[in-house]
């Protein structure tokens, strides 16, 4: 048991759990003091969310729909977390996400281009993205979290421009993939048949699961990965062990960019949702990769988890009685969530404090025993 | 040309008012990313005085409790960020951000509950403040004076008296430059930065109310204030964390945020064409601009950011 709690990954687990047990309470005292008669209910069906519907076929169906937005949310916590290791705070992450959605609409509306081709300019567009804060960085010494949120409206901005050229033309939403650009979908490669048929659900959610193991593998099996942390760590040391410290920071946040970026392409080229021109503020997906990277304990297993769980509540919110409460509920107790995991060196602290204590009272008792004979 | 100027000057006064707080607290050594956050729960604070108080209590008082609230829910909500980054020493940056979060959240959940209850057919997420809003302006001709235009050159004056001419201030910004010099001497830091993030939560809330009453007169709680908490760091930085560097830097920002509220009224500029999401970029625009030739040399508080350890050296 011991043992088991001084290993650094049930610690993160536990700081993990904590920090979900408390976010949900939070939640419900503040349904409490909004209405008290169905505040139970209603953290009921954030944290049931597809099981609400009785029928299993419903159920399935409606697992499939978390699915599609859960890899996308999962690309922005890798891109947070990867850049994150290596010391930078990528909260450019949210416009990288929209520059990706950006780069793949526009490509198979306007250009007619396949899904393939789409991935890969939307990475290429999300990379080059994220080099921009890496260059102010690296070369300019801007801090990246306020380059990249001026970068977020730029690229919301930009984005409403451009789209609005591919858009229907009664309505400010961009047009229906399925009709006008078929050849961009993404295939279902089968993950669809498995969900009962639900046509949203596509490789992306497979693929998002094996770059979270690659980056798990470039991180900890690479040269690469070591000199990017060497670097996040110290980057004075790094410089001196002859690591191109400037080169690193940018490289991070190409990858981060282009990962985010993905991201935006993975959930706009299954047509589950259509972007509108007239949007007015920086999708929260980015904003919850943030979340979903922390509560996995920073860790790109821990993380293809924790995604899930942030997006099984943020969807599960829309089942909250509406006559009494809003479904931003769920977002309420997300980013109480992302502030406790700001406290979860603390808990390790403590977890380890403790167990020292024990130790030392268990000590001093041996001790004691020894002297008495 | 007027509406220029007026545009300019309000946004440079929410500009500069934030710009002050994130200055006290990173003079304290704190860096408050939070001020995004702190804004909107200021704005809520104030929006909701605004709504609840009755019009016959005369435009002076009605003034005064209107920043009472915003500046006592900033207060409160800058607490949070206290307690988690100095007692017990989170990394600020996501402390910050969570704040950003869970401020756009919580005054959402908080108005559409109370928008819900009032008729249950509202759900929108909105407060409007038509009448109280009237209170906040005089017209002097065609040009319409906000009070609180007044309100940040006074801020400013104290925020410059407070830091330079103090025992206070000089007190603080030595918990930022080097905090264990500071403790040598008898100044308890974590009391001085204490002090640093709840100044910045008053200054980062009169911004938020200041910021939602320019232009609009109601307030859609949904979309946050756009950045405008970290518009208003990037002025900071441009203003090397100087009071009277940071009122200019907040005019030229200012300046450029107002230009998308009205280049449609410049038939020099509806000539050049150029599309209304292209002015809304330029305040984004010119910061980085900006930050990309000031970071270099920056003059930052030295122990910013750095959690206070008693037993460190």
């Amino acid at each position: 048991m011991k043992k088991l709690l001084k290993n650094n990954a049930v610690q993160a687990l536990i700081a993990s759990l904590i920090c979900i047990v408390l976010g949900l309470l939070i939640g419900y005292i503040v349904l409490l003091f909004i209405n008290p008669v169905g505040a139970g209910g209603a953290i009921l069906a954030v944290v049931k969310n597809f099981w609400n519907y009785s029928r299993a076929a419903l159920q399935i169906k409606n697992f499939g729909n978390t699915l599609v937005k859960t890899a996308p949310l999962l690309m922005c916590a890798l891109s947070v977390l990867f850049a994150y290791k290596v010391g930078l705070f990528n909260i450019g992450a949210a416009g990288q996400y929209v520059i990706g959605t950006c780069a793949s609409l526009y490509a198979a509306l306007a250009w007619g281009w396949g899904w393939l081709p789409c991935l890969l300019l939307a990475i290429l567009a999300g990379g080059l993205y994220g080099a921009l804060v890496g260059l102010l960085k690296a070369f300019c010494n801007v801090n990246e979290v306020i380059s990249g949120i001026m970068l977020n409206w730029i690229g919301l901005y930009a984005t409403n421009m451009l789209l609005a050229n591919v858009k229907e033309s009664t309505s400010p939403y961009t047009l229906h993939l399925k009709s006008a650009a078929p050849q961009a979908m993404l295939p279902g490669g089968g993950m669809d048949k498995l969900l009962g048929d639900n046509a949203n659900v596509t490789i992306a959610v497979p693929l998002s699961i094996l770059i979270a193991v690659l980056i798990l593998i470039l991180l900890d099996k690479t040269r690469l990965g070591y000199e990017l942390k060497a670097t996040g760590n110290n980057k004075n040391a790094a410089k001196y062990a002859g690591m191109a410290e400037r080169q690193n920071i940018i490289l991070t946040l190409v990858i981060a960019g282009a990962l985010a970026a993905l991201g935006g392409a993975f959930l706009y080229l299954t047509d589950f949702e259509q972007w509108s021109v007239t949007q007015s503020s920086v999708p929260g997906m980015g904003f919850n990769g943030i979340a979903a990277a922390f509560l996995g304990g920073l860790n790109p297993i821990g993380t293809i988890f924790a995604s899930y769980f942030i997006q099984h509540i943020t969807v599960g919110g829309a089942y909250v009685d509406k006559t009494m409460y809003s479904s931003q509920i769920s977002d309420l107790i997300s980013a109480i969530i992302v502030y406790l995991c700001g406290f979860v060196l603390f808990i390790k602290y403590a977890i380890n404090q403790g167990l020292v204590k024990t130790e030392e009272k268990k000590k001093n008792r041996d001790n004691a025993k020894g002297g008495e004979k | 040309m007027l509406l220029l100027i007026q545009y300019t000057l309000i946004f440079a006064s929410v500009l500069m008012l934030v710009a002050l707080g994130g200055c006290f607290s990173e003079h304290s050594g704190v860096i408050n990313l939070g001020l995004e956050g702190i804004m909107v729960i200021g704005a809520l604070g104030g929006a909701l005085v605004m709504r609840y108080l009755p019009a016959s209590v005369g435009p002076f008082p009605a003034i005064l409790c209107v920043l009472l609230g915003a500046v006592m829910f900033g207060v409160a909500y800058s607490a949070l960020l206290a307690v988690a980054c100095i007692n017990f020493k989170a990394d600020q940056t996501i402390v910050g951000t969570a704040l950003n979060m869970l401020g756009v959240a919580a005054a959402t959940v908080l108005v559409k509950a109370i928008n819900t209850a009032a008729n249950p057919d509202d759900v929108s997420s909105e407060i409007q403040y038509v009448e109280a809003k009237k209170n906040f302006l005089v017209n002097i001709g065609s040009f319409e004076f906000n009070w609180f235009m007044l309100i940040a050159v006074v801020m400013l004056v104290v925020a410059y008296v407070v830091l330079y001419k103090t025992k206070f201030g000089l007190r603080l910004m030595a918990c930022g430059e080097h905090p264990q010099a500071a403790a040598s001497v008898g100044i308890s830091v974590y009391k001085m930065r204490w002090a640093g993030v709840l100044i910045s939560g008053v200054y980062g809330a009169l911004g938020g109310i200041c910021y939602i009453l320019a232009g609009v007169s109601l307030w859609k709680f949904e979309n946050g204030v756009a950045g405008f908490g970290f518009l208003a760091l990037a002025v900071m930085i441009f203003g090397q964390w100087k009071p009277t560097r940071i009122a200019l830097a907040a005019l030229l920002f200012g300046f450029f945020r107002a230009l998308s509220n009205v280049y449609f009224g410049f038939p020099l500029l509806m000539s050049l064409n150029i599309p209304g999401s292209v002015y809304n970029m330029m305040p984004y625009i010119i910061s980085l601009i900006v930050l990309a030739f000031t970071s270099q040399h920056s003059r930052a508080p030295k122990a910013e950011g750095i959690p206070y350890d008693k037993g460190s050296r």
